[in-house]
């Protein structure tokens, strides 16, 4: 991102694909089909990388294009696919009127709440001084301003995400076995309940 | 553009609340809670402009822990699903005591 | 254990050179943790070895066969009678004879333990006695407890009253621990009769080397749970397990006294050990002093079997007899002599509580020695005999004699411990004897004995010395220290000031000539209960039935021997102390020598009672006093002889029941049965009706326990109501939740 006073082409694109994402998502909640509303969140996700990459977050908007679209969205898909959800469902997916309105009060006010809360004071100290950002990006590069803080200061949380990783792989490995006995009690239960 | 980009985030997350609110189809929800991990990505990204590269850092662990919450949540859902033939909320109340 | 004995030793000897100039330091004397810590570690082995045969006998109790005496008669019955004697055969008390797989381990660590203990105790007198200490000798091992002002070191002291009662314990305790090698030999629980026994010697190490009045009270604690582990040894009894728990509760009154003289005296003075009490005592206003003393004065009701708690010590009878002479005669039961005389500096400030404590001596004496006129087992005999000698002591160091207390607390350790083995002796003998035929007498009761002294010649000459020095025939111990008692007492009803305080309005001088008085009746009747045991155990026929007099034969010499030991302690244990008198007219040792050995101890208090006098009484009386002594020993032992005719005595089974005045001397004036009327049932009935019903069960139970229960499950039927299952809700419940909490945020 450069500073103000932005160009012209600059705000556009912003505002494009920030529009995009908003839209995108509002399709995403409402869409009935499970394929349809993945696809919409993927989209949204394209959008995201794209704002990324106009703040200057050239890594993160790679990642997330790599991970968030590209992997974690296609396994969706996958399970979606896998239990064979790609048409709505009988029963309503959608809750009826009431818990629509519900929950558009209560998201207005955590909106509002939100719009509170984002004006409240920030350190000033805090704030780096102004072309910092781009003097290290000029620097570093922009994986070196991601990469510098992870392998020094977050070095420790680093590894552990793998530790993490690894326990997510177990247990997602664990669950989704098809447990034999636990088959059979279910026939059993569900032939008992029949 | 950092005003614009928060409440971009803002409206996000809202969404994804109300879509976790209104929704009953599990994987709905889950992606709805993708979407509200991203909003905040995005407040993330943001900043990071202003206090410096940290916040990045936090997008990265964000996304590992997404992955990793992921892999095991589909995991969940494709076991009830086999115990349940149903992914939809309503029918499941396996946390009932 | 091990593991904790092995830490604390080097933490031990790095402590050891902070006692600094004494001149004990660099002696012997800096060996002084051993002394307690052999006995520990005897118990950490012999404990060690039980539990080990325990783990691997399997889940029964080994003294699951106890009791059974028919089961395995069938088996000694076919044995011809030398071939049993041959093999060493010998029943215990109560027990099927099965000796224990670590017997032979047992029986050489635990005395042994106690006879280095004793080794190097008496290399320490030797030392001491050259070094000419004024100064008792203090090793501090570490920080017990600091809190606020309160700094307690765990502490030990080695002075001269300490070391007179390390060389009872540890000496008596080694003659005592051989002699229940042979006593306890085939008991099931023989290792841990001897684990008990060597973690009673610990504790009672402990109570008298304490530096100050806490670690005493561990010790005394201690000793009190080793009494109570003893006293219910053979606990598949339910009379012993419950004479056990008497002793225990029993004591706990007293404890409470001892507790609260603790308070006071750090209240008041801040510190607990001796030494500062000591320097702090005089700053106390008597009202204070007196209070202490008295509550350090219940303390010793409780513990010395004094009036009114001593109701526990008779029914003690019920541990083996090894325990009764070690426990309940020699040592544990002294302890409360040894306090007062410890806190010596404490009573010499307070006449009126010494004036209690010597009443409730006297009292307690002749008390104690009319119920033992009319008592049929032997041990109980010896029992009431061991309380009423207490209180002999009690009267000495009630006075401020201490040193004539401390004189009878060793003579009266030796010969009632002679009197005690030897009754030990007498029932291993007529049990073995009962054991041989399968009958079921009583093997105490002196009614089934009888003529024994043809049976058991040693027993039965040793057993006369300790009857001739308990009953105070010269020069038999316990004349001196008996005759020194009660010429204190005499001595200090005038310019002493006990005699000048008043006790309730009664002047003490008056109160003094009828303590005197009540010692000499007492002395009367000590000798008469005495012969008539004597009597009736060993003189006139034989009773005990003609299948079981064959069987009856002196103890082996592993229990004769340590008798051999006392009897010669007995009957010359008063050369510790020779009066002048005495050796004016027979130079036979050193004049007062404990005395002397004592005087940096309790010689200063001693002469605070008299005023800062020696007591000093005219040759003429001292005569008339001893002679008095002499004359009402002789007399009781005469009269037993002649009024008492064991020709007449029927074996128990067939004696009729006693009536009139024999009947309450025979039942102990009731008083058991009366505390359990005036005390017991009323707190039995109390705790039913309103404790329990009332209180526990109507308050506790159905209001505060049940009523918490139902208002949990109501609150918990609220709480369920909203656990739908349904993760939905569960979402918007989160999500209201969250915009609530934000919402006290940006409302604020």
């Amino acid at each position: 991102m450069i500073d103000p006073p932005y160009p012209l082409f600059y705000t556009f694109n912003f505002y494009l694909f920030g529009v995009i994402a908003l839209a995108s998502s509002l399709a995403f909640v409402t869409r009935k089909s499970p394929i349809a509303a993945a696809l919409w969140l993927v989209n949204t996700m394209f959008a995201l990388a794209a704002l990324y990459v106009m703040l200057d977050a050239h890594f993160i908007a790679a990642i997330q294009v790599l991970v968030y679209a590209g992997a974690i969205m296609v396994v969706f898909l996958f399970v979606i696919m896998l239990l064979n959800l790609g048409h709505p469902s009988e029963v309503a997916d959608v809750r009826g009127k009431w818990g629509k309105a519900a929950a558009a009060v209560l998201g207005v006010i955590l909106l509002a709440q939100i719009a509170v809360m984002s004006g409240s004071r920030v350190r000033p100290e805090w704030i780096l001084p102004r072309g910092e950002m781009d003097r290290l990006l000029a620097e570093k590069g922009a994986i070196g301003v991601v990469a510098d803080p992870l392998f020094t200061n977050y070095l420790l949380a680093f590894e552990l995400t793998s530790v993490l990783l690894l326990i997510a792989i177990v247990g997602a490995v664990t669950l989704g076995r098809r447990s034999d006995v636990a088959a059979e009690a279910t026939t059993g239960e569900s032939v008992s309940a029949g | 553009m950092l005003a614009e980009a928060l409440a971009l985030s803002a409206a996000l997350f809202t969404i994804g609340v109300v879509g976790v609110l209104i929704r009953r189809n599990a994987i709905i929800i889950f992606m709805c809670v993708e979407l509200m991990l991203n909003a905040v990505n995005l407040s993330f990204v943001a900043l990071s402009r202003y206090y410096g590269a940290d916040g990045q850092v936090f997008v990265f662990f964000v996304m590992t822990v997404a992955a990793a919450e992921a892999a095991v949540g589909l995991a969940i859902i494709i076991s009830i699903f086999r115990h349940r033939k149903t992914v939809n909320l309503q029918n499941i109340n396996l946390l009932r005591g | 254990m091990t593991v904790l004995s092995a830490g604390i030793l080097p933490l031990i000897q790095h402590a050891a050179p902070a006692a600094g100039a004494h001149p004990l330091a660099g002696t012997v004397a800096d060996w002084l943790w051993l002394v307690p810590l052999l006995p520990l570690l005897g118990f950490v082995i012999n404990g060690a070895l039980s539990l080990f045969a325990v783990a691997h006998t399997g889940p029964s109790d080994p003294d699951a066969g106890h009791g059974d005496v028919a089961a395995h008669d069938h088996a000694d019955a076919g044995h011809t009678l030398p071939g049993d004697v041959a093999s060493g055969s010998h029943g215990d008390d109560h027990h099927p004879v099965a000796r224990h797989r670590f017997a032979g381990i047992v029986s050489v660590v635990g005395p042994l333990m106690l006879a280095l203990s004793f080794v190097l105790t008496a290399a320490m007198f030797f030392a001491m006695r050259s070094a000419h200490a004024t100064e008792p000798f203090i090793q501090t091992y570490f920080t017990w407890m600091i809190t606020g002002e309160l700094n307690l070191a765990a502490a030990f002291q080695l002075d001269q009253l300490a070391m007179v009662m390390m060389l009872v314990i540890t000496g008596v305790g080694t003659l005592i621990h051989v002699f229940s090698v042979g006593y306890m030999r085939d008991d099931p629980g023989y290792p841990r009769y001897f684990a008990y026994l060597n973690l009673f010697v610990f504790f009672m190490l402990v109570l008298v080397m304490g530096a100050n009045y806490p670690v005493m009270f561990i010790g005394w604690e201690g000793v009190g749970l080793c009494s109570y582990l003893l006293i219910g040894f053979w606990f598949s009894e339910k009379a012993n397990a419950d004479a056990g728990k008497k002793a225990f509760i029993v004591n706990r009154i007293g404890d409470f006294g001892f507790l609260v003289a603790l308070m006071m005296l750090f209240a008041h003075l801040g510190t607990m050990d001796f030494q500062g009490v000591a320097a702090g005592a005089p700053q106390m206003s008597t009202g204070v002093v007196t209070a202490i003393c008295l509550f350090l004065f219940l303390g010793c009701v409780g513990k010395s079997a004094q009036i009114p708690l001593y109701v526990w010590l008779p029914d003690a009878m019920a541990g083996p007899t090894p325990v009764s002479a070690l426990i309940h005669a020699a040592t544990m039961v002294t302890a409360g002599v040894y306090l007062v005389a410890r806190s010596s500096f404490l009573f010499s400030l307070a006449p009126v509580a010494g004036l209690t404590v010597a009443l409730t001596g006297a009292l307690t004496a002749l008390f104690a020695a009319t119920i033992g006129l009319k008592q049929w087992d032997i041990k109980k005999i010896l029992a009431y005999s061991t309380v009423s000698q207490l209180g002999f002591m009690f009267m000495a160091v009630g006075v401020g004699a201490y040193v004539a207390g401390i004189f009878h607390l060793a003579t009266h350790a030796f010969f009632k411990a002679l009197l005690f083995l030897g009754s030990g002796s007498v029932i291993y003998a007529m049990h073995a004897a009962y054991h041989k035929t399968g009958s079921h007498e009583d093997a105490q009761d002196v009614r089934n004995m009888g003529g024994l002294r043809r049976f058991m010649p040693v027993t039965w000459v040793l057993m006369w010395i300790a009857t001739l020095a308990i009953a105070g025939i010269p020069p038999f111990a316990g004349f001196f220290s008996k005759d020194e008692i009660l010429t204190s007492v005499y001595a200090r009803a005038h310019g002493s000031t006990l005699a000048e305080a008043s006790w309730l309005g009664i002047p003490g001088s008056a109160l003094l000539y009828f303590i005197y008085f009540v010692g000499i009746v007492t002395a009367l009747l000590t000798a008469i209960y005495m012969t008539r045991m004597m009597l009736y155990t060993f003189h006139g026929p034989n009773r005990t039935g003609e299948a079981e007099r064959g069987a009856l034969k002196e103890a082996p010499w592993v229990m004769t021997g340590p008798l051999v030991l006392l009897g010669v302690l007995s009957a010359f244990g008063g050369w510790f102390n020779l009066p002048k008198i005495f050796t004016d007219f027979l130079p036979v040792g050193p004049t007062f020598a404990l005395e002397h050995w004592l005087d940096p101890v309790v010689g200063e208090q001693q002469l605070a009672v008299t005023h800062g006098e020696a007591v000093h009484l005219s040759h003429g009386t001292e005569l008339l006093l001893i002679g008095a002594a002499i004359v009402v020993a002789i007399a009781g032992i005469v009269v037993a002889w002649r009024m008492l005719k064991p020709e007449k005595l029927v074996p128990k089974a067939d004696s009729p029941a006693d009536e009139g005045f024999e009947r309450i001397f025979a039942e102990k004036y009731f008083v058991d049965e009366g505390y359990d009327r005036a005390i017991v049932q009323p707190l039995y009935r109390g705790s039913r009706g309103v404790l329990w019903r009332g209180v526990d069960a109507g308050l506790i139970d159905g209001f505060f326990v049940n009523g918490t229960a139902w208002l949990a499950r109501a609150f918990g039927w609220l709480g369920s109501t909203a656990q739908t299952g349904a993760v939905g809700t569960y979402a918007w419940v989160v999500v209201l939740g969250v915009v609530a909490v934000i919402g006290v945020f940006t409302l604020r």
